[in-house]
């Protein structure tokens, strides 16, 4: 885990809390859709708020997928998870909201889980050491370039 | 009666969103490290590659059947009971089937992890 992958767990976190927030606040104010008047769709998207968190959760989105893309899901979800403990923060200090004790209670249990993960390995090992086998297969036939990409890379595969 | 069609909407929410981040767990794995890829090939490429992958077609095709039947189900359920549920038992759903089906190693810190979260969000959510 490097600086970078860390932001993006972060963006993951704070883009769909906001996203999710923004989204709630704009349809309160455009009020219920029915599936008979179909077109109040249409009038939720040109709502600023509404729009704004479309965009926002089409960055979560994206944050997501990268997230997964080198991470594993059992660790990216409860990672993550610190989005409803931001939304409840959020709700005590900014909105002034009353958060009932049991609400505490359920913040510290997902910091706890948090902190659980934090401390182990982001991606269980195999497909990193299949891809590895890989290089060194293509090394060792064809091209001079990749034996040197594997020959760097060897090393710290060993010493971790 | 009521109940039971309402934990009939949990289990089908829960069990569209996990079918839905496993198969985009699975497809990202196969598009590889977007980091580095993008660095490689460029972002269009990149994106080309993910929404050409079938795993991640199916993926939104399950989140946003997840995404309709919790919007249907609030419409008629108990919003403090369906949110909370269908939130926490998505979470260890999900490290079951990643266990099972992604070959993830779910280690101890891992099940601890998850089911502290599961039940942090069902406190937060209800």
């Amino acid at each position: 885990m490097n600086f970078r992958k860390y932001l993006v767990l972060a963006g993951v976190t704070v883009f769909a809390a906001a996203g999710d927030s923004m989204l709630s606040h704009g349809m309160k104010q455009t009020g219920s859709i029915s599936l008979n008047h179909l077109q109040g769709v249409i009038f939720a998207i040109l709502n600023p708020w509404v729009a704004i968190g479309i965009l926002l959760l089409l960055a979560f989105f994206s944050t997501y997928m990268t997230a997964l893309s080198w991470a594993d899901l059992t660790y990216v979800l409860p990672a993550t998870s610190l989005g409803y403990v931001l939304l409840a923060l959020v709700a005590r200090f900014l909105l002034h909201e009353h958060v009932s004790p049991l609400r505490w209670l359920g913040i510290a249990l997902i910091t706890g889980g948090v902190g659980f993960i934090a401390g182990g390995p982001e991606l269980t090992e195999h497909p990193k050491a299949a891809e590895l086998d890989d290089q060194r297969a293509v090394a060792a036939t064809s091209s001079p370039l990749l034996s040197k990409d594997a020959g760097s890379r060897a090393p710290n595969g060993v010493r971790s | 009666m009521k109940g039971v069609y309402t934990w009939g909407a949990i289990l089908v929410i829960v069990f569209a969103s996990v079918v839905g981040d496993v198969l985009l767990a699975r497809a990202m794995k196969q598009v590889g490290d977007v980091g580095a890829l993008r660095r490689r090939v460029g972002l269009p490429a990149v994106v080309r590659r993910t929404l050409g992958n079938p795993n991640f077609l199916f993926g939104v095709i399950a989140m946003a059947v997840a995404f309709f039947s919790l919007l249907f189900a609030l419409s008629w359920g108990d919003v403090s009971l369906v949110a909370p549920a269908a939130a926490s038992l998505t979470f260890i759903g999900n490290a079951v089937a990643a266990k099972i089906f992604l070959h993830e190693r779910v280690d101890r810190r891992r099940w601890i992890a998850a089911s502290l979260v599961a039940a942090g969000v069902a406190l937060l959510a209800g």
